[in-house]
């Protein structure tokens, strides 16, 4: 495949942000973590299993007129700690932000304990640990398994 | 947060647990000492959830200590009915005591409540999450009857839904304790609470039989199967039937064994036991005054240092 082919797949975008390098399969799920079902009209390309450098195959997500949230970052961090996140404007990277495994992710996420107090209609946000190999919520302590993640992604 | 909310008994320490131990053997040995320490506190009583022994248990606590208390009531009859936070309950309630106890039915309430309240906040149990208080009393029977060293401790029945059981289990890995949890495969101990016994390095073992432990154990800590968990009653029949124990049961244990049991009981431990050696649940039930009194009297007496 041709540097050319790629460009028809995946062109660039004016403003907004580019998350390359993320994990095969994950693409989906980057659109689901940023609320983006095509209904809003923005401007969204898809890259799936696209040959990659440093990865076997990477899918990216390129966004118009959009930035992450930190929490969107800290799930991003979780999800696909390989990913990359570059800002641009007028067509130039303007801005690499890293992604660090943070702490804790707020929000974006919903505890699936049914019965957790974070469920009700109290005035607090989600707020999950992350451990090694999940997430864990402040509030009840249930563990979320990595792969289990992105079905508990708050629907917006 | 404050340091000195009691939420989960996996925030204390054997140094925390020994403290409140030492002062409850202390209220025993001499109650009439204890008696007026705290005129003039209030604690405020918050139950989103029936509770008869341990609303009742601290209730006595207060008093004995010669502090008084306020009860919000049942719910049905309170502003949670019409719909009010728990988060806006409890700002509202910590302007009218020096310290909260709180029982609700959802996993984190207390947590959460910790959250928004500046008064020290007991959690009395938060749904299937910690009931630490009892297992203080729990640790304060066990401690007089077994030691709480070099010890076997078998742990059966809903070991998933059980609150006293998932702070049990965690306030047992301070101390030198081989832990067995005996259950039906689908009320086994929950992920978080697995999750924490390994972090914590204890040992755990886990049976579908208490025959394959009893006669190893040196106490068993029996927990009430609740006929909701199964879908059926024959199904509810079958299984919470081979989580008892009776008399002969008993001949197959360690004479010195220790049965101990959070109530109520409905049918888990046979009557007979009752008039056992092993049957130490009714001390332990009492237990949970003095070890209330402690916790209470060492919140209120830091609270007061702390210039509150
Ligand atoms: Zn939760």
């Amino acid at each position: 495949m041709t540097d050319a082919d790629q460009e028809l797949r995946v062109s660039k975008i004016r403003n907004g942000t580019v998350i390359d390098h993320l994990a095969a399969g994950q693409a989906l799920n980057v659109l689901a973590l940023l609320g983006i079902d095509g209904s809003g009209g923005e401007g969204v390309s898809v890259g799936m299993n696209v040959p990659s450098d440093t990865l076997a195959t990477k899918d990216i997500v390129k966004v118009e007129d959009r930035e992450l949230s930190q929490s969107e970052v800290d799930v991003l961090a979780v999800i696909s700690p390989e990913a990359t996140i570059n800002i641009i404007r007028e067509y130039d990277v303007i801005e690499k932000q890293r992604i660090d495994r943070p702490e804790s992710v707020d929000g974006v996420l919903s505890c699936p304990n049914r019965n957790c107090i974070t469920t009700g209609d109290e005035p607090i946000r989600t707020r999950f640990a992350v451990l090694e190999e999940g997430l864990r919520c402040h509030y009840c302590g249930e563990i979320i398994r990595e792969s289990e993640i992105t079905a508990h992604l708050t629907v917006t | 947060m404050r340091q000195d909310h009691l939420i989960s008994a996996t925030q204390l320490s054997r140094a925390d647990i020994e403290a409140v131990l030492n002062r409850a053997a202390e209220i025993d040995a001499d109650p009439a000492a204890w008696h007026g320490r705290h005129s003039g506190s209030i604690l405020g009583l918050c139950f989103f959830e029936p509770s008869t022994r341990t609303r009742m248990s601290f209730d006595t606590a207060m008093k004995r200590l010669g502090g008084r208390t306020i009860d919000m009531g049942a719910v049905e009859s309170s502003s949670v009915k019409k719909g009010e936070t728990l988060a806006d309950t409890m700002r509202v309630l910590e302007g009218y005591a020096d310290a909260l106890v709180l029982r609700h039915p959802s996993e984190g309430a207390a947590t959460m409540a910790a959250e928004f309240v500046d008064v020290p906040l007991v959690n009395a149990g938060d749904g299937a999450g910690q009931h630490p208080t009892q297992t203080l009393l729990d640790l304060y029977t066990i401690r007089e009857n077994a030691g709480l060293d070099d010890i076997t401790v078998g742990i059966m029945g809903d070991l998933k839904y059980g609150r006293t059981v998932h702070s049990l289990s965690a306030a047992l890995t301070n101390f030198d304790v081989r832990q067995h949890f005996i259950s039906p495969e689908s009320l086994q101990i929950p992920r978080s609470v697995r999750y924490d016994l390994h972090e914590s390095g204890a040992q755990v073992r886990e049976h579908t039989h208490l025959d394959d432990v009893l006669a190893e154990l040196d106490v068993l800590y029996v927990t009430r199967i609740q006929r909701e968990r199964f879908p059926d009653e024959n199904e509810y029949r079958k299984v919470a039937g081979e989580y008892r124990i009776d008399a002969a049961d008993l001949e197959r244990a360690k004479d010195s064994l220790t049965v101990l049991h959070p109530l109520p009981r409905v049918d888990e431990i046979a009557p007979e036991v009752d008039d056992t050696d092993a049957a130490n649940y009714f001390e332990q039930a009492h237990n949970g005054v003095p070890i209330r009194m402690a916790l209470l009297d060492g919140m209120l007496d830091a609270d007061t240092e702390a210039g509150r």
